[in-house]
Parts: C-alpha cells; structure tokens; sequence
C-alpha cells in the first residue's frame, strides 16, 4: 500500500504538468474549425499557420529577439562574472547584490522605468528598445550562473597554462572558457527561453515597428484564438526541446 | 662552467606589510638538485613563485643564465614549474595535458606526438594518454604533472612539494623515480620540501629556510653533521643539546665544561674565548651508553627502549633533568647492549664527534 501512494501522487503531479502541453499537442492536429470538438488527423493548422503572414513575422520576430538580447546578455554577462570574480575593487558587493535588486524586482517595475527612461531620451520603440529592455533582464542571470561556475575553477589551472607557455589571453582562451563553457551554454538558453516568453516588458517598451510573438497571440485572442496557435505552439515545444538537447549534447561531448 | 643558472639576488617580499621573505641570496648550478626545506609557512612557495613569475620580489633581482627575468612574464621564462596540487587541466585528457605547452609553441603536429610520447613513456603512463586525469590515481597524475613539464625540456624545473599528497610507499619509489629523471636529463630541480629525510636522500645540496631567512645552505652532510645554528640542528634530524661553558683555549684545541666534565675538544668554526657559553649538539647515533661504573659520563636513567628494526632508540634522563636520545645498531650478542628500563647509566660521546656552536647563535 505505501508503495503505491508515492506512486499515484506522482502520477498527479505529472498529469498536471503534461496534460496542457499534450491537449495543445493533440488539437494542433485536429481538422476541426472550432478548437473543442475532435474531426480527425489534419496538417491544416500547419498550412494556416506557415500562410498567416503577421503571425509568422512576429515569431521570426521573436526568435531573432532572443537569440540577439541571449548572445549579448551572455558575452557582456561572462565578461561582468570574470570581473566580479577575478578582481577585489571598491563597489563590487554593491554591484553583486545590484543583479539580485534586478532580478527579484517585479516586471512591472522594470517595464515601467525602461519605458520612462526610453521616453526620456527619446529612444524610438522598436527593435533597439525592445533588445536593451530584454538585455536588462537576462544579464543578471548569466552574471549569477557563469559566477557559480567561476567559484568552483582553481585558479592555479591558469598559472600551470602560462607556466607551460601560454599568454594570459591565451591561458583564458583555452583553460578558463573550456571550465565555463557549460554555464556560458546555460547561460545563453536562459536568456533565450526569458526572451521569447517575456509578455509584460515587451508590453510597454515594444513599438509598432516591431512586433513579437506573446504580444501577436495576446492581440488574437481579443479576436478569437485560432488552432493554428495550438500549431505555433508545438513547434515552439519542438524548438525548445531540440535546444535543450543539443546544449545536453555539447555538454556530454565535452565531459568525456 | 660553475657560473650559476638561477642566481638570486637580495629577494625580498612582503605580503600587506608582512615580511615573507628577507634579504635573501641563493644560487642554483646548471643540472644541480637543490631542495628547499623548511617548516609550513616559512615561504618556500612564494620563493618558486618568485622564480617562476607570478609575483614580483619587493626588493632584489633574479637571473636565469645570465639575463635579468625581473620583467619577463612567467610564459616567456625558460623553466617549467610541477605545482603543490598537481593542477592537470580537468577538460583535457592526459595527452593533451603533455602537449599543452608544445602546442603553445606551435610545434608542428609530428613533433608534438612523438615529443608527447617519449615524455609519457619517460614516467610510465604510456597507456595512459586517453585517460582524464579524474580517472587516474594521485601517484599517476602527478607524473602526468611532471611529463608535462619536462616535455617543454626546460633547464630549470621548480617542484613544489610534488610528493607530500602521496602515501609513504609511493613516495620512496617517487623519490627514486625523480632523481633518476633529473640524472638522465641533468636537469636543474629546485625542490621544495618540509620532509628533511626527503631533503637529505634526494638532494646534491639543501637550502634550509626558516621565517624568510636562508639559515643555511650546504651539502645533506654538512646541513647535517654541521649545522649553521639551532634551528637547522633541530629541524634538520634530531638532536640532543648539552649546554656547556668555555674554560680555556689551548691552540688547536678548546677546554669546555659539561655539566660539571672537563672535556677537551677540537676547536669549532667560530672562535670560542674563555667563559663563552656553547652548546654541544650531538646527534642521537653519536651518543654512547656506558655502564654505571664508567669513569666519564653524565649519569641518568633509562626511561623508554624503543625497538626500531635494525636500531635500538633510548631515551635516558639525565640527572639534570634533561633527556637524552640515544639511537644504537642493534646488535644482540653485545652484552653491554642490554639496558633494563629504570636502570642507572652513564651517556657520553667520543670528543670531536659533537659540534660546538655559540649559545647565543
Ligand atoms: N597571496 C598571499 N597573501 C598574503 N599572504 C600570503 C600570500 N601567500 C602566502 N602568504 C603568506 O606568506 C607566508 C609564506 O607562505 P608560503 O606559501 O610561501 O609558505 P610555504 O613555505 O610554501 O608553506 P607550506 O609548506 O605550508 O606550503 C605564509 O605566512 C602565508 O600566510
Ligand atoms: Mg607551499
């Protein structure tokens, strides 16, 4: 008996998690035209999708978005974490305990202050707005996990490099990167995955000119949600699983 | 030829005010193994790490065959370092941890793996170059750590406690191993150490630091059977302390008191005058027993025999109150060998076997 209540409460916990994602998976494949009622297997979502043209711009939109406000979150975030870790100057507890201000404030908050400070210098909303809003709020968070990853590296692997003839850039290159890579890779996926699903920030610092995906899909459903939603919404899932896996992969590769 | 291939000069170091190193001048000749021993903290490694370029000295210089490393980064100085805790790179494997530094070098590939090679087959660990070296014993990395500082066929090799991670047995045949390595590549090691039997077996010469000061530096024997002071006497082996009194000198010779003997000694290295204190360090295998009845010796008794294999070890208070080490060759058919614990006897030595230093050195 007390094997199985374990069990069964498990089986709870994951009917809960996964039965949204399979209803979407499941109805992004229905020939239906209202989205409640099975008419069998279809692709017609699909060709809908692929032919909504707003639709498909505001995803490639989107995953442009990401991946820029990702790839710099990261490289400018990697090079705060080394500073952080590398170098004892006046100010730098006030700048650790600063990323945690920014990642624990509400997004609301920062939504709001980035859009009155874009306002006030007279930024015009669109891409440049939107990538340093999403750059605000990534950057903490590859900051915290490349510092994790700074904490366990052995600093004397970079002295044994320049001893055997390695320049300090050099040493960093192929010692130092090698040690964070994995943090960099996690680092990057974070800001990627914060980036696409950001709904409240790209509210308010978003223009016209520039629109990205969760707002599109927000704007649909004042219309009527369509199913071709449900066929976006498992490619994501496709996008994002096959992401995860190649990190995974990459990972493994570099361990062994 | 005997021109010195590191030569410091008046090194001194501190560390936020705190003096690591003082004044301190020292040569290593091309293809010599010197040891640097000392207690924890008296700043061994600073010293390899002055050498090798990861700090600067406050004061003196350093040159490496003639040319002044002062402003040479530690990537660019002709020696090679094996560190305290090996510090093999953990995303390469054993290979190319070796060719790490040829690569640095941009050695053409065919030179790499042969060079590679020769240097894993030079320690033994051959079979070994795909292994991480997470999947290898502590014994195994740390020929890894000193392949892959040899590869670079540096003339100076800095070595910093390289065996103290390891378990006794390993560490003889490693002291073994090591200095054949140094005699077939004559190689110059600076080896650190706070082992003193290490220092001793390993080294052609011993430099004994203590609290940032060079006391003294010499051959194993003469840091030995003639240490430059107290601190050397005692770190450098065991040692007993008779505390003693200069009565007269009489040429080549000088009249002391012991504990209330007069004994007549051969002159020591400093000038001794009359009524100068001294102490007479004698080393515990120096040390003779003598029956009760003997006509010379100070008297005392046998507290503790401790067998040790192929020597006897005593340990005898003194009536004065202070003890003495004995350490004898066992030897079972000598008759005047067989001390009871609690028995009276006498402790003497052979005069000229002592050595004499200043009380107040
Ligand atoms: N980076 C540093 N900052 C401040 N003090 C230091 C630093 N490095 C070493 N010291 C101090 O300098 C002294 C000498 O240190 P060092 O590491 O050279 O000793 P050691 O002889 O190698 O000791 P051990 O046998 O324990 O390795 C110690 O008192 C140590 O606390
Ligand atoms: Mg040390």
């Amino acid at each position: 008996m007390s094997g199985r209540l374990p069990r069964l409460w498990l089986a709870l916990v994951y009917l809960l998690l996964y039965v949204p994602i399979a209803v979407l998976l499941l109805y992004s494949f229905n020939d239906a035209r209202t989205g409640y009622r099975w008419g069998g297997w279809s692709l017609r979502w699909y060709r809908a999708l692929f032919a909504n043209d707003t639709l498909m711009d505001s995803l490639w939109n989107s995953l442009a978005l990401a991946a820029a406000a990702a790839t710099l979150a990261t490289a400018i975030g990697a090079l705060t974490a080394f500073a952080l870790h590398r170098y004892r100057f006046r100010g730098r507890e006030l700048m650790h305990g600063l990323l945690f201000v920014v990642m624990m404030s509400p997004e609301i908050v920062l939504a709001i202050s980035l859009l009155a400070l874009f306002l006030l210098v007279g930024l015009q909303l669109g891409f440049t707005s939107l990538l340093i809003a999403h750059l605000t709020f990534c950057l903490p968070f590859v900051v915290i996990t490349v510092l994790a990853r700074l904490a366990g590296f052995d600093a004397r692997l970079l002295e044994a490099a320049r001893d055997l003839g390695a320049s300090e850039a050099r040493a960093l290159y192929t010692v130092l990167l090698p040690a964070i890579l994995p943090a960099l890779l996690a680092g990057w996926l974070l800001g990627f995955t914060l980036s696409l699903d950001d709904v409240v920030v790209s509210t308010f610092v978003g223009g016209p000119s520039y629109e990205v995906l969760p707002l599109r899909i927000y704007s649909m459903v004042r219309v009527g949600l369509k199913p071709e939603v449900n066929a976006l919404g498992t490619l994501l899932l496709v996008f994002s699983l096959l992401a995860l896996a190649l990190s995974q992969l990459l990972l493994n590769k570099q361990k062994s | 030829m005997t021109s010195p291939l590191l030569s410091l000069r008046a090194i001194g170091k501190a560390y936020a005010g705190r003096p690591v190193l003082l004044d301190l001048s020292l040569d290593v000749l091309d293809g010599e193994f010197l040891t640097l021993l000392g207690p924890s903290g008296c700043g061994k490694t600073t010293l390899l790490r002055l050498i090798a370029g990861f700090e600067h000295p406050d004061q003196g210089s350093i040159q490496l065959a003639g040319a002044d490393l002062t402003a040479v980064p530690p990537e660019r100085r002709p020696l090679n370092t094996v560190f305290q805790q090996y510090a093999l790179f953990p995303h390469l494997d054993v290979f190319g941890n070796v060719a790490y530094g040829l690569r640095r070098e941009r050695r053409p590939r065919a030179e790499i793996d042969l060079r590679v090679r020769e240097a894993l087959d030079l320690v033994q660990l051959g079979e070994f170059a795909r292994r991480k070296p997470q999947q290898l014993s502590g014994g195994q990395q740390q020929r890894v750590a000193i392949a892959r500082a040899l590869v670079k066929r540096p003339r100076l090799l800095l070595l910093d406690e390289p065996l103290s991670a390891l378990d006794a047995k390993l560490r003889r045949q490693m002291q073994l191993e090591l200095k054949r390595l140094q005699r077939e590549l004559g190689i110059a090691f600076v080896f650190v150490t706070h082992d003193q039997e290490e220092a001793l077996s390993m080294s052609d010469r011993v430099a004994v630091l203590h609290a940032g000061v060079l006391q003294q530096l010499g051959t194993p024997r003469e840091v030995y059977e003639r240490p430059a002071n107290l601190f050397t006497a005692r770190f450098v082996g065991e040692t007993n302390l008779f505390p003693a009194r200069v009565l007269e000198t009489q040429g080549e010779r000088v009249v002391v008191d012991c504990a209330g003997q007069r004994r007549t000694l051969p002159t020591p290295g400093f000038a001794p005058h009359a009524g100068q204190a001294v102490n007479l360090l004698l080393r515990p295998e120096d040390i003779r027993v003598l029956g009760p009845d003997a006509d010379h010796g100070l008297p005392g008794t046998v507290i503790e025999r401790n067998y040790k294999g192929s020597t006897l070890d005593s340990l005898i208070r003194l009536d004065s109150g202070q003890e003495v080490l004995v350490s004898e060759f066992f030897d079972e058919d000598d008759p005047a060998f067989d001390y009871r614990l609690g028995e009276t006897v006498k402790v003497s030595w052979v005069d000229g076997w002592e050595w004499m230093l200043p009380a107040d050195g």
